[in-house]
């Protein structure tokens, strides 16, 4: 009797919700807002001189034809990520998805790389094709490749897609594997009946159902991308050669904590922001539909 | 009772925190020094609390250099500076620019009343932290310049003589090539690229890197190293580059390991790596060291290189009493004994005359050829307008700038003209920034 008298007070309900409030208006709200004032500023790294310059920061931006550089960057790499990570994980889940004799193992070592630090993701490649002690560059150099993405831009963003996407396969794994197990087996075995062979199978059967997980996964690997390959650039290519690995969220970090130029960077946060919330936007309105969990 | 507890437990620890403090004025000093020079430097700030009763200084490692220098400014602005920051040269013009925010080294010590002799440093340390007026601004504390190292025993391979490394740029190029013949796969290669073979290499042929006395002279400078010296040697290192003599490997230190290996015949770098390369080429290869090469066709080269490294920056302290402690950590950091015991261990050059006087007396030199070869080429001339040093705004994004656009001419996407053209124009934007945050 009692709970109920207080779950009808107006406050209550408030109030179980206030922790969570707080906390999400404190560490993200705020620092969101300060960041976009921030962004209309123009002020020396010890704040002693600060002017407000409207949109100077964002027409600065969109007038360096660098900035425009690694928003290109930025695109072919999440893309390349995206979708090699994808395939390569849809192929290993369907691989895993049969009754094998060690299934289990298989599946364990998959996800192990999730576990990885995105940083120690990084120093490993690095070490692994490193232009002076890489084994794989000794390796590339027998059959005649000139492996040293310190000079070669394709080479470094190759670099930086293999790490990420190795990371990020268990992940994109995990998901594709309970998607497959949730296909009810009896659809794939009438269709076995009626004579599709294992790829037919796959293309009009398993395919289609898994396209909602799919979609999902699509955003997810593009937002990991956008934002979580930080480290691993900042551990090996440090966005060059010639910003060709300069990835937003990299060039960030070096206009804003290198070089201490805050508006300028602030600016950048801000179009970043925006899409993010573009990408959410897209999530709910087209995956939140589909999916189902 | 536990509120009781826990309120006892506040007590104890206020008690306990307060109660050295108020003996002792604690002097924290955040620094960038890691593994063996972050041990020295704590030596130094025990050496110093040893020695008297009233400071306390307390060497606190913050990270690399624009880590420690981010900290710190997000220290003042929440109103809790350090006393003492390490900021590396790059960072100058951004700290100068901080008025009232730091306090310049010159008053300190004449407030402190403490004896201070500016002309006991090195000119060529000084001048790179001084105003116009030739008032320092910053402690000098560690300083190296950019020397050539070679690996003798690939010099031999290649039929070259390896007591002489080579002295002009024309030698050098000719060097790689033999290098090349004989098989050393990587024939050159340069550390630090901006600062080696652009900033440095402009005041060792005594030409502008940039106008106003390179940025001394105000806020209005604006870059200028896409002259024909210039463009010429970059052209040079580009050519070297498609022949396969140049081995581009990486912006910072990373060269260092490829030639610490043994697989290059010669790297120009910071004097500051000796005694990391001694160490790592022992039981592999014979290390010479040589000063930079130059182009004797360039009117007064060589002039003297410029240095990098960091001095310590002292921030306005609300307390003004612990700047007599600062003032008095300062003489002892700058005594001959703990800098010849730094250059000693380091590679990093003695910033006082008296402390290269010792080691000179001590047969140091005798001992470790070579070893002197940055002091050489920072003290042979008195510094010109041309090589007094740098002093620009947004210096680490220009850096930034710079490395990008010198990779395009390495991997042969813009010749050197081109690529030096826009790193100037690109480079004056964020001077022009610069400028206006700080009008």
């Amino acid at each position: 009797m009692e709970k109920r008298v207080r779950f009808r007070s107006p406050w209550l309900p408030y109030a179980l919700v206030l922790p969570q409030i707080a906390v999400t208006l404190v560490f993200f709200f705020w620092p969101a807002a300060e960041t976009v004032y921030y962004s209309a500023l123009l002020q020396d790294a010890f704040a002693s001189k600060i002017q407000f310059v409207w949109f100077d920061n964002f027409i600065a931006l969109f007038q360096d034809p660098h900035y425009l550089a690694s928003f290109k960057v930025t695109a072919l790499f999440s893309t390349l990520v995206a979708v090699s990570g994808l395939a390569v994980s849809l192929l290993l889940a369907v691989f895993a998805d049969r009754a094998l004799r060690g299934a289990s193992i298989y599946k364990t070592l998959l996800i192990w790389p999730y576990a990885v630090a995105p940083a120690v993701a990084g120093v490993l490649w690095l070490f692994l094709l490193s232009p002076s002690i890489g084994i794989l560059t000794y390796a590339l150099r027998s059959v005649g490749v000139e492996w040293n993405y310190y000079v070669h831009g394709g080479q470094a963003l190759l670099l930086i897609c293999v790490a990420a996407v190795w990371k990020q396969i268990s992940y994109n794994f995990l998901f594709f594997l309970a998607g497959l197990q949730s296909i009810p087996g009896s659809l794939i075995e009438a269709a076995a009946i009626d004579g599709a062979g294992p790829v037919r199978r796959f293309w009009t059967i398993v395919f289609p159902l898994l396209s909602p997980t799919a979609f999902f996964l699509l955003v997810v690997n593009i937002v990991y991308a956008f934002f979580d390959t930080f480290a691993i650039v900042d551990s090996t290519t440090q966005g060059g050669p010639a910003q060709a690995t300069q990835i937003l969220v990299f060039k960030i970090y070096q206009d804003g904590v290198q070089a201490l130029d805050l508006g300028g960077s602030a600016a950048q946060s801000v179009v970043l922001m925006v899409i993010v919330i573009v990408l959410t936007v897209v999530q709910f309105r087209w995956v939140e539909r589909k999916v189902q969990y | 009772m536990r509120k009781l507890l826990l309120a006892a437990a506040v007590a104890a620890a206020a008690a306990l925190t307060a109660g050295p403090a108020a003996a002792q004025v604690e002097i924290q000093w955040w620094h960038s020094m890691a593994g063996k020079l972050g041990d020295k430097v704590n030596e130094i700030a025990e050496k110093f609390n040893a020695s008297q009763k009233d400071y306390k200084v307390v060497a606190v490692y913050k990270g690399q250099y624009d880590e420690s220098l981010t900290a710190a400014i997000a220290a003042y602005r929440a109103g809790k500076p350090p006393q003492i920051v390490q900021v590396f040269e790059v960072g100058t013009a951004t700290m100068m620019a901080a008025q009232g925010a730091i306090m310049p080294v010159y008053k300190l010590m004449a407030q402190a009343n403490e004896k201070f002799d500016p002309k006991a440093f090195l000119p060529a340390v000084t001048s790179y932290y001084s105003d116009t007026q030739g008032n320092l601004l910053s402690m000098p504390f560690n300083s190296s310049t950019q020397v050539l190292y070679i690996n003798k025993d690939a010099f031999k391979k290649a039929g070259l003589d390896p007591e002489k490394p080579p002295v002009t740029w024309a030698d050098l190029m000719q060097d790689a090539d033999k290098l090349k013949a004989a098989g050393v796969a990587c024939a050159f290669t340069t550390g630090w690229q901006s600062w080696v073979q652009l900033e440095s290499f402009s005041a060792w042929h005594n030409v502008p890197f940039a106008t106003q006395q390179n940025g001394f002279g105000g806020l209005n400078t604006r870059l200028e190293f896409n002259g024909p010296v210039q463009v010429m040697h970059i052209q040079n290192l580009a050519d070297m580059a498609k022949k396969g003599t140049f081995t581009y490997a990486g912006r910072k230190d990373e060269p260092t390991g490829k030639f610490q290996s043994g697989e290059c015949g010669m790297e120009t770098t910071s004097s500051g790596s000796y005694a990391n390369i001694k160490a790592n080429a022992a039981g592999k290869f014979e290390l010479g060291v040589a000063p930079l090469p130059y182009y004797p066709s360039v009117k007064g080269a060589p002039q003297n290189t410029i240095i990098g490294g960091a001095t310590l920056w002292v921030m306005t302290q609300k307390d003004p009493s612990v700047y007599k402690g600062i003032a008095k950590f300062f003489t002892f950091v700058s005594s001959p004994e703990i800098q010849l015991d730094w250059h000693k261990s380091t590679g990093y050059v003695p910033i006082t005359l008296a402390a290269y006087e010792l080691a000179k007396k001590e047969g140091l030199y005798k001992e470790r050829p070579g070893f002197d070869t940055a002091i050489v080429e920072l003290t042979q001339k008195p510094p010109t307008p041309n090589s007094k040093g740098l002093r620009l705004g947004n210096f680490v994004q220009i850096r930034n700038v710079i490395d990008e656009e010198l990779e395009a001419a390495w991997g042969g996407q813009k010749t050197a003209k081109a690529a030096l053209d826009d790193a100037v124009k690109r480079g004056n934007d964020l001077l022009e920034k610069f400028e206006k945050a700080n009008k």
